[in-house]
C-alpha cells in the first residue's frame, strides 16, 4: 500500500522530538479525526535553522511529517511557506489516494508554526 | 523464510487440513456438474448433499434447513431481506444492535430507504445489549430481530438463546449472524432459538466466498438468485462443489475440537501480558468472549501505525482505527461501546487460531511494548 520511501520515513522518522528554544510552534489536526501533528521550529534570520515534530497518526501522517521537516530544514520562511502537500507526497514517491488528506497536515503544520512566529514578532 | 505470526484469524483463516483433504476428489476427478446425470456429475451432487448433511448435523438443524451461499454477507442479505419482504403485511419494523457487521447494517440501511423503520439497540461497555430494552423495542409491526452471535472486533458473545426466547414469545422472527462464532463455540440452532443463521466458510478453515444460511422449517424464504433451480430453486447457480465440500469438512472438524481450551489459555496469556503496558485497555466482554479474540486500545497511539510496525516484525493483526478506513471514522463498534474517538483510534485486534503457539504469544509480548513505546515517544498526546 505504501511506497518504500513512505515506509522508510515512517519506520525511521527524521527530526522527531521537541525543541526547547523553539520560536515557532504549530499544532494541527485533532484527535477526533485521528491525526495530530505538532511542529517546533527555531527561526533565525528568516531561516529555519532547526525543526522537530511529534505526530499522532497513521503511517502517512508520520511519513509526511518526517519528509516535510526534512524539506524545510535550512530553508527560508518564504521557501517553507511555498511547500505544498503535493510536493511532500511526490517526494515520498506518492501516497494512496485515501491518504492524501493525512499529508495536508504537514503543510498546515509548517504554516501554523510560521504564523505563530510572526505573531510573536508582532507582540515584541 | 521471513518470520510470520498470523494473528488475524477473525479476518480469515487458512484452509484447514480437513478441508484440504475433502476437496481433493473434486478437483480433477469428480469434477462434473452436480446437475448432470452421468457418474462424475452424480458424484459432485453427492458431495454437495453429503456436505449439507454434515452442516445440518454440526449445527443441530434438520435436513432441508441448510442453504449454501457465497458467504456471510450474502447470507445476511438473504435472511434480512426475506424477513422484510414476507413480513410486509404485518409491518415494517426491524430491531438490531449497534455492533453488527456492515453486511447487516448496510442491508438494514437499504431497507430504511424503502420505508422500513429500524430500531438500533445500544450496547454497554462490554458490547452487551439490555434485554429489557429489547423487550420494550418490540412492536406490533416488528417483523425481524437480528442480533449477531459474537462480535468480530471485540469478541463479545451475546446471549442468543435468551434473545431468541424473547423473539419467539413475542412471535417475531429472529436471525443471527454467527459468522465469528461458528467453529469457535458450540452452536445449536434449537438451543439458540433462532429462525435464521448466517455462517461464513473462511472464518473456520473453509474457503473465501462460501457460506451457509440456515432457515428453520416453516419460515418462508423467497428465491434470492433466479436461474437454473439449484438450492431448491431459491439460490440458483451451479454449486461451488469444492467450496461447499471444504466448508462442511472444516466445520465438522472445528466443531469436533471444541471447546478451544488451549486457545483460551493462550488468549488470556496475551491479554494479561499486554495489559501490563501502561494505559492499555481490553475491549469487549472480559468473560463472555470468543476464544480467539484479544482486543485492545492503547492510549495516545494510532492503530494503523501499530499495524505497520507489527507487520515489520512479521505479525499480522488488525485495527478499527479510522485512518485504515475510507470513512475517517473509527469503528462503529468501538464508538458503540462508549470509547471516545481519540481512544478508538488506538485499537488493536489480535485473533488466534489453534495454530498459534506459545512462542507466537511470547514473540508478541516481546515486540509490542516496544512498538507502543516508540509510537508514544513520537506522539504529541503522550505525557508520562
Ligand atoms: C460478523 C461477520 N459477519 C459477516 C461477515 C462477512 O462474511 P463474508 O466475508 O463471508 O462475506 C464477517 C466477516 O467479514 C463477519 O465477521
Ligand atoms: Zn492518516
Amino acid at each position: 500500500m505504501y511506497s518504500d520511501k513512505v515506509m522508510d520515513h515512517f519506520t525511521n522518522p527524521r527530526n522527531v522530538g521537541e525543541l526547547v528554544n523553539a520560536n515557532g510552534i504549530g499544532e494541527v489536526g485533532n484527535a477526533k479525526c485521528g491525526d495530530i501533528m505538532k511542529i517546533y521550529m527555531k527561526i533565525e534570520n528568516d531561516t529555519i535553522s532547526d525543526i522537530r515534530f511529534k505526530t499522532f497518526g497513521c503511517g502517512a501522517a508520520v511519513a509526511t511529517s518526517s519528509m516535510a521537516t526534512e524539506m524545510v530544514k535550512g530553508k527560508t520562511i518564504q521557501e517553507a511557506l511555498d511547500l505544498t502537500n503535493k510536493a511532500v507526497a511526490e517526494a515520498l514517491e506518492g501516497l494512496p489516494p485515501e491518504k492524501l488528506h493525512c499529508s495536508v497536515l504537514a503543510e498546515e503544520g509548517i504554516k501554523a508554526a510560521i504564523d505563530y512566529y510572526y505573531k510573536r514578532q508582532d507582540v515584541q | 523464510m521471513k518470520k510470520l505470526v498470523y494473528l488475524d484469524n477473525a479476518a480469515t483463516t487458512k484452509i484447514s487440513n480437513a478441508a484440504r483433504e475433502a476437496v481433493l476428489p473434486y478437483l480433477s476427478e469428480s469434477y462434473g456438474n452436480p446437475s448432470s446425470i452421468y457418474s462424475i456429475g452424480r458424484e459432485a451432487k453427492k458431495a454437495v448433499e453429503n456436505a449439507r448433511a454434515v452442516v445440518v448435523e454440526a449445527i443441530g438443524a434438520t435436513p432441508g434447513e441448510v442453504y449454501f451461499t457465497s458467504g456471510g454477507t450474502e447470507s445476511d442479505n438473504w435472511a434480512i431481506k426475506s424477513a422484510a419482504l414476507y413480513g410486509k403485511n404485518k409491518g415494517k419494523h426491524i430491531i438490531s444492535t449497534a455492533i453488527e457487521h456492515p453486511a447487516v447494517i448496510n442491508t438494514l440501511k437499504s431497507l430504511e430507504k424503502n420505508g422500513y423503520k429500524v430500531t438500533i439497540l445500544g450496547v454497554n461497555q462490554h458490547g452487551q445489549i439490555d434485554l429489557n430494552e429489547l423487550r420494550d423495542a418490540i412492536r406490533n409491526d416488528t417483523v425481524l430481530i437480528t442480533v449477531m452471535t459474537a462480535n468480530n472486533e471485540i469478541g463479545t458473545i451475546l446471549p442468543i438463546a435468551e434473545i431468541g426466547a424473547i423473539a419467539r414469545e413475542r412471535g417475531v422472527l429472529f436471525h443471527t449472524d454467527a459468522v465469528q462464532a461458528a467453529g469457535h463455540i458450540p452452536l445449536s440452532v434449537s438451543d439458540m432459538n433462532v429462525d435464521m443463521m448466517s455462517l461464513s466458510g473462511h472464518k473456520f478453515g473453509g474457503m473465501k466466498g462460501t457460506g451457509v444460511l440456515y432457515v428453520k422449517k416453516g419460515v418462508r424464504l423467497p428465491p434470492f438468485i433466479h436461474g437454473g433451480g439449484q438450492e431448491r430453486s431459491l439460490r440458483s447457480g451451479t454449486e461451488n462443489v469444492i467450496g461447499i465440500a471444504a466448508l462442511a469438512a472444516a466445520l465438522s472438524d472445528a466443531a469436533s475440537r471444541l471447546p478451544l481450551t488451549d486457545v483460551v489459555r493462550k488468549r488470556d496469556r496475551l491479554i494479561a501480558g499486554l495489559l501490563k503496558i501502561p494505559r492499555s485497555h481490553l475491549t469487549g466482554d472480559p468473560v463472555n468472549r470468543l476464544p480467539g479474540i484479544a482486543s485492545f486500545t492503547f492510549e495516545c497511539v494510532e492503530g494503523e501505525s501499530v499495524l505497520l510496525l507489527l507487520d515489520g516484525c512479521g505479525v499480522c493483526a488488525s485495527s478499527g482505527s479510522a485512518c485504515s478506513s475510507a470513512s475517517l471514522d473509527p469503528s462503529h463498534v468501538l464508538l458503540a461501546i462508549g470509547l471516545p474517538h481519540e481512544i478508538a483510534h488506538g485499537s488493536l485486534r489480535l485473533s488466534l487460531s489453534e495454530d498459534n503457539t506459545d512462542e507466537d504469544i511470547d514473540y508478541v509480548l516481546e515486540k509490542l511494548p516496544g512498538i507502543i513505546a516508540k509510537l508514544r515517544d513520537m506522539s504529541p498526546l503522550w505525557h508520562e
